[in-house]
């Protein structure tokens, strides 16, 4: 357990290493990228060795007492400025054990991942150095004692999310996509901010455990203070995290790199929102206002997203769009104040969101970079582990019982229906957000391995599976997929809830009660279950009826209902709302301030004073006229004041 | 009897600067100078320094003015300035200035006490008059002053003598 | 006898028409002379002030004084006729190559 600043430790070295020979790599562009295979060595090895140490300390966690699974390392001091103090600090209990293991485990198949599919390209290097660097800000963020060190890995990951996004950053679209993520990140984070440094104000210290252990005490349930405070973060959350209103980035993102999308898009980077929500679960249970804040905007986003998930035809948007209402469904957990479901889901979506993304990748990878669903079609025959891998993830994202999204899926719809915070139309909301969920990801399966083909004769030629490194990772994250809801069958079906329980002892810290058991017959939990996977099956044989046995209906409803398929397809013009409103009045006000404040009074002082210095010499150079008499006139001046000065002392 | 001496020659003197700086010819200006000189060791003799009357008359009106003389005919100037006075405010601020440095000093003048002796003592008995006690005091106190007094006239000499010739 | 001060005043006169004659004539001899003239003065302070002290030190300065400005008026004088062969002119204001 002493060694648990090796976790993050090993990524950051790796980042040095790799950056390094990114640096001296750099500039050649020749198809066999020299170096490469001590990359790959040192980029997924020091992952990897991560994982190694999460496992064993998990294993550690699990052997001590339930009530005692805290434990704090300090590495060293930080910040020693008068009563202001904070330790580069690790928080090691069942949740960032957990999120542990999911950042480095997923994250290291990732990274195996990435050696196949970035194989050819020439920033080979750096793309790495990156990753790394990503997954050490990552692993700070989740193993931080106190908020200023979070809010480090936050802003970190945020850098790398940029850094990753606009990765190949001589395309112009690349790069616009990572500026919009990094801005809309940072506007998020200066609500984020402003929450921290509210809780310095109020508690002195920004230290995990003295700030919940007093929280009770020092704010008033339902206050003001709580209330502002809970909403920054959760600001901050919604932009990291991509809720409704700061989700515009993520979409963009997808400029990026397949497999970054997998790690940071999916996995890892945004869950960093429902993280926080969850440790700072005592402040968020003293505030129901921020709490129902923000379980609304989840089932809000969730039901948004995906509606627009629908009717994208680019197989990237779908999961991304899919991605956004899977972060709903999270926190709309944390919102009921079911924060251990909400962390379940994270874990499963992790698994099976990853594996889409790499699946997709996969696909990609056998067309040649096609990315248009219309394109595609027909595929089992030519990539049958791919086909196979991305079924497991189909269905375990619908919720089909048996599947890793079921168990999660399910307890989330179940609290949200059961929980003294819940109500009953935010379970309305998950269910049919649950149903269009089926019905768009089966959507994407169906039009991209089954049916008639419609790919171009000249890519459907070349289309061939993808390369070991590649499907090693789909099928392991296949059998996770399957099997990773096994922790967290719940009690009505006869499991033990495992995954509940490691984490009771941390959500049931403080004097706070975070799950109430209310008291609701048991039948009312398989009535839930029992319609959502109605729900689902249906979709499912609609997906089916639209897109394999008949594949002109879409086309006839979209003819039909032309305006509403237009802003679903137009993603209900948000990105141009927020241009016409937000961003160009910003940026005419830059200009406006550049040219006026900045050129006019700064740089006119600037020269001002050099003209000024210029000026002055101009006119007192006037006194070495060179005549002679001139200078006699000064003398006899001169000894005229001291005279007077002495006359009158 | 003295003071109508003074007063004599004291007007002598002021009328003889005066010309000084208001002749057009410089060697006008350099006659009234000797003029002024004359009247200025006439002054020291009343003042009980008669060496220094006859030394004034020697070198300062026989030996240098000689000299401006003689360089004012070298230079062969004429008898008019040269054009209008084209620095007005020189002018005004000269006669300005000189005026407050008139007042200045004489204010010091009257407002300061030099010396403890009042100015009735009679003189003749202390102040020692004459060669013997100036030379006195000029080998034994001053005499490093002296030393390099002559040193310096040396050098004027060498230095008059390597500027002024056309070609060695 | 007349007191010290009178001596003492016209001393400051003559000095002051001596200042007068270096800034407002454009002659350098007659510069040169007004010069003259304010040592002049100085020598009269002296020996004013040397009488009315009671010993002989002021005379002495006297007597330097004179030797000092015996050697300046030979130098300067030489210098002049330096300038003059160049220039060709006494007018002070010509000789004006230090201007800006």
């Amino acid at each position: 357990m002493n060694y648990v600043f090796l976790v993050p430790l090993f990524p950051l070295l790796g980042f040095l290493i790799n950056g390094l020979l990114a640096l001296s790599l750099k500039g050649r562009s020749d198809e066999k990228i020299p170096g490469k295979n001590l990359v790959s060595w040192i980029g997924c090895s020091s992952v990897g060795l991560s994982f190694l140490t999460s496992v064993i300390i998990f294993f550690k966690l699990l052997a001590l007492p339930a009530g005692e699974r805290v434990v704090q390392k300090i590495a060293f001091p930080w910040i020693l400025s008068g009563s202001f103090h904070i330790d580069i600090g690790f928080l090691l209990d069942p949740l960032s054990s957990i999120m542990i293991l999911v950042v480095t485990g997923v994250g290291f198949f990732i990274h195996v991942y990435s050696t196949g599919y970035m194989a050819k390209d020439k920033g080979y290097a750096r793309y790495f150095s990156y990753l790394n660097l990503f997954t050490f800000f990552m692993l700070m963020l989740v193993l931080s004692n106190n908020f200023l060190l979070l809010y480090l890995g936050w802003e970190g990951v945020g850098l790398c999310s940029y850094l990753l996004i606009g990765f190949w950053y001589e395309k112009k679209t690349a790069s616009d996509a990572g500026k919009k993520a990094f801005i809309v990140n940072r506007i998020g984070d200066f609500g984020f901010a402003l929450g921290v440094m509210l809780i310095f104000w109020t508690f002195g210290s920004l230290n995990f455990t003295n700030v919940f252990e007093n929280a009770p005490q020092v704010l008033a349930m339902g206050g003001g203070l709580v209330t502002a405070m809970t909403l920054l973060l959760f600001m901050g959350a919604t932009g990291k995290s991509a809720q409704i209103p700061l989700y515009v980035w993520l979409p963009d993102a997808m400029e990026g790199p397949t497999p970054v999308s997998a790690l940071i898009h999916a996995a890892t980077m945004v869950t960093a929102g429902v993280y926080m929500v969850a440790r700072c679960h005592a402040l968020f249970l003293l505030a129901p206002f921020t709490m129902g804040v923000v379980a609304v905007i989840g089932a809000a986003t969730a039901i948004y997203a995906a509606s627009i998930g629908l009717v994208q035809n680019d197989i990237k948007k779908v999961l991304a769009y899919s991605t956004i209402s899977q972060l709903g469904y999270m926190f709309l957990a944390c919102g009921v104040g079911a924060f251990s479901a909400g962390i379940f889901h994270l874990m499963t979506h992790a698994f099976f969101k990853a594996l889409l993304f790499l699946a997709a990748g996969s696909v990609m990878h056998a067309l040649a970079g096609e990315l248009n669903m219309q394109k595609m079609g027909g595929l089992k025959k030519h990539t049958p582990i791919t086909f196979w891998c991305f079924l497991a993830a189909t269905l375990a994202i619908s919720g089909i019982p048996l599947f890793s999204g079921f168990f999660s899926k399910d307890e989330i719809l179940w609290k949200a229906f059961s929980s003294p915070h819940g109500h009953f139309l935010l379970w309305m909301v998950g269910v049919i957000t649950a149903g269009l969920t089926a019905f768009y990801m089966f959507r994407l399966f169906f039009m991209i391995f089954l049916g008639k083909s419609r790919m171009d004769p000249q890519v459907e030629s070349h289309a061939h599976e993808s390369p070991k490194p590649m499907t090693i990772p789909l099928v392991v994250l296949a059998v996770l997929s399957v099997i990773g809801g096994y922790v967290g069958i719940p009690q009505s079906l006869g499991g033990s809830n495992r995954f509940e329980g490691f984490l009771s002892s941390v959500f049931e810290s403080g004097h706070v009660a975070a799950e109430e058991v209310t008291a609701h017959a048991p039948s009312a939990e398989y009535l839930v279950m029992i319609i959502s996977i109605g729900v689902i099956l249906v979709s499912i044989f609609m997906a089916y009826r639209f897109y394999l046995k008949n594949p002109g209906i879409p086309k006839r409803l979209a003819e039909k209902y032309k305006t509403a398929y237009g802003i679903l397809y137009h993603k209900y013009y948000v990105d141009e709302i927020y241009d016409k409103t937000i961003v160009t009045p910003l940026l005419n006000l830059a200009l406006f301030l550049w040219k006026s404040f900045d050129v006019l009074i700064i740089d006119g002082t600037a020269n001002g004073v050099a003209s000024l210095a210029g000026w002055a010499s101009r006119v007192i150079r006037k006194t070495e006229t060179g005549y002679l008499r001139n200078y006699a006139l000064s003398l006899i001046f001169g000894a005229t004041l001291i005279l007077v000065y002495f006359i009158f002392r | 009897m003295e003071i109508l001496i003074f007063s004599v020659v004291a007007l002598m003197a002021v009328v003889g600067s005066v010309l000084v700086i208001t002749s057009r010819s410089p060697v006008n200006s350099a006659l009234s100078l000797i003029a002024t000189m004359v009247s200025l060791a006439i002054l020291f003799l009343l003042l009980n320094a008669p060496f220094l009357a006859t030394i004034q008359i020697i070198v300062y009106a026989g030996a240098i003015m000689v000299l401006f003389l003689f360089v004012v005919m070298l230079l062969n100037l004429s008898k008019d300035e040269f054009g209008p006075e084209r620095r007005r405010a020189q002018r005004f601020f000269a006669i300005l200035f000189s005026f407050l440095l008139l007042i200045g000093i004489t204010t010091v003048l009257s407002v300061g006490t030099f010396g403890s002796k009042s100015v009735e003592s009679s003189s003749d008995t202390v102040v020692p008059a004459g060669v013997e006690p100036l030379a006195r005091l000029l080998f034994t106190k001053y005499l490093f002053p002296f030393e390099l007094a002559s040193v310096l006239l040396l050098v004027a000499i060498v230095g008059a003598i390597v500027m002024a010739k056309r070609r060695l | 006898m007349v007191s010290s001060s009178a001596y003492l005043m016209l001393s400051a006169v003559i000095f002051v028409i001596g200042v007068l004659g270096v800034l407002v004539r454009r002659n350098i001899l007659v510069m040169f002379m007004s010069i003259e003239l304010m040592l002049n003065a100085v020598n009269l302070a002296f020996v004013a002030l040397s009488r009315q002290l009671g010993n002989l030190d002021g005379q002495v300065v006297v007597f330097l004084v004179m030797a000092v400005a015996a050697a300046e008026a030979a130098v300067g004088l030489a210098i002049i006729i330096c300038i003059f062969r160049r220039k060709k002119s006494v007018n002070v204001d010509d000789f004006n190559l230090m201007k800006w």
